[in-house]
């Protein structure tokens, strides 16, 4: 079909990776997310700021379908779900998605019954049926990126903040995600933590890997993101490049926003 | 008052205290283990989106748990009969009424244990792409279980003194042997008082054991 010939181009040509359109959430009666738009390009990191309750820990978790979207359209790669017609996901169909796209949780939820190393081999065992030998000499590499070798036996209740939360990345990162989903993973940490986790995460980003990061470390955003969103009540309202949207806000709302920021 | 105890004629019948503690350990182990899975089931099905679907299964818990069991063992002794049409050996009446009672509790155990999970848990589960059996099964009930074996051992304790109840419908456990002997020696007083001594031997090492579990479970 010469449908398909054309996707092929444009895939070649450089298409977005991911490429969310419209899309919304509601509960009950009051939208949380209301339609947004963005489309994130193969290697990029995507930073996304805003104020509490702006909406951009909501947009984040419907991008793995951790909510579902009330309407709007997610293709991540070659995988298209449209939220406005069509059936609902099965679960299996969900868990599919979800297998490609990683998430790193504000509050690490390591799982407490297994070692950093079983946290890490975990995805892979389970949901990719990779071989236990197989997947604990992969989780090990995992465990040497993120620096956290000498702790791979370690139960999570004895590693630090910053060293669960690097596990946590590491757990993300061992299901070969096409995408990689932040959602405040510094918030939670004392702050002389916070260093040991935004290393690697800058190490990702010099690797390549696409990710969208829900932050509050606009120091950082400026360092290392490719392109930055402005949410606020639900919707993106100002994004460019670093340099642009945080030196030379165009709007009230943000400018306003990070000048409570540098008072902080 | 002046009584002169004599235990003396309390153990002249030791086939008969053994055949009691043979049944009310039989019933026991029954009940509490049928009563488990009852409970596993039903404690799932709680926990269901389906909530109109699963109403049956939590009218039949809470009605359980918030009735005397001395009632309902009679009741299935008596009524059910009635109810059914269909003569039930008494063994089998009996037992049912402690078997869904066990039931009833287990299944509030594992709801209750399943739900004490933290939600951030079933969050990074279903990041890492897996299926609700998964989850389950990999990340949830291992959880779970460490928190749910100190009450389930509870329960069971009680589930084992409970079986005592089971003598009102003459089914010959320690409890009916005891008031059997009673009636045969007129010696209440130093029977009942070893028969509690017998239900303690019985349950004290149980108890132990939850201690044991429960500790466990700080560390």
């Amino acid at each position: 079909m010469p449908e398909e010939v054309t996707t092929a181009k444009l895939d070649a040509a450089g298409e977005p990776l991911v490429d969310i359109r419209d899309l919304r959430k509601s509960y009950g009666g009051i939208e949380a997310v209301k339609g947004v738009s963005l489309t994130v390009m193969r290697g990029d990191a995507q930073f996304i700021i805003g104020p509490s309750g702006c909406g951009k820990s909501t947009f984040l978790r419907c991008l793995n379908l951790l909510e579902e979207p009330s309407g709007g359209s997610l293709r991540i790669g070659s995988t298209t779900i449209d939220f406005e017609k069509g059936r609902p996901l099965s679960m299996r169909e969900q868990a599919r998605f979800r297998s490609d796209v990683g998430m790193v949780f504000q509050q690490f939820h390591l799982f407490p019954h297994m070692t950093a190393l079983q946290n890490v081999m975990e995805g892979p065992v389970t949901v990719r049926r990779m071989p236990r030998k197989e997947a604990a000499e992969w989780a090990a590499g995992l465990l040497a990126k993120v620096g956290l070798s000498d702790k791979r036996d370690m139960m999570p209740r004895q590693l630090s903040g910053g060293q669960a939360q690097r596990v946590a990345i590491a757990r993300a990162l061992a299901m070969s995600p096409s995408v990689l989903l932040l959602d405040e993973v510094t918030s939670a940490l004392d702050p002389e933590l916070v260093g040991e986790v935004l290393g690697v995460v800058r190490q990702l980003t010099e690797e390549g890997m696409t990710m969208i990061v829900v932050t509050h470390e606009m120091a950082f955003a400026h360092e290392v993101a490719h392109s930055v969103a402005f949410m606020d009540e639900g919707r993106i309202v100002e994004s460019g490049p670093p340099s642009a949207v945080l030196d030379h806000p165009k709007s009230s709302r943000l400018q306003a926003f990070l000048r409570r920021f540098r008072q902080k | 008052m002046i009584y002169t105890w004599d235990f003396s004629l309390v153990f002249t019948r030791p086939d008969e205290w053994l055949r009691g503690a043979v049944v009310t350990l039989i019933y026991a182990a029954a009940t509490i283990g049928i009563g488990l899975l009852l409970g596993l089931v039903c404690g799932m099905a709680m926990l269901s989106r389906h909530r109109m679907l699963m109403s049956p299964i939590h009218a039949y818990v809470q009605f359980f748990r918030s009735t005397p069991l001395l009632i309902q063992i009679v009741w299935f002794y008596y009524a059910l009969p009635v109810v059914i049409g269909v003569n039930l050996p008494a063994w089998l009446a009996a037992g049912l009424g402690l078997t869904l009672y066990m039931g009833a509790f287990s299944a509030e155990i594992f709801r209750g244990g399943i739900v004490s999970i933290d939600k951030g848990q079933w969050q990074a589960a279903r990041a890492l792409g897996m299926l609700p059996s998964q989850m389950m099964r990999r990340i949830i009930l291992p959880q779970a279980a460490r928190r749910m074996l100190p009450p389930f051992v509870n329960q069971s304790i009680l589930q084992l003194k409970n079986t005592s109840l089971l003598s009102v419908v003459a089914v010959p456990d320690l409890m009916y042997t005891g008031s059997v002997i009673v009636s045969e020696t007129f010696r209440p007083l130093e029977v009942y008082t070893s028969l509690a001594f017998v239900y303690f031997i019985i349950i004290f090492p149980l108890q132990r054991l939850a201690k044991v579990l429960e500790r466990r479970e700080d560390a």
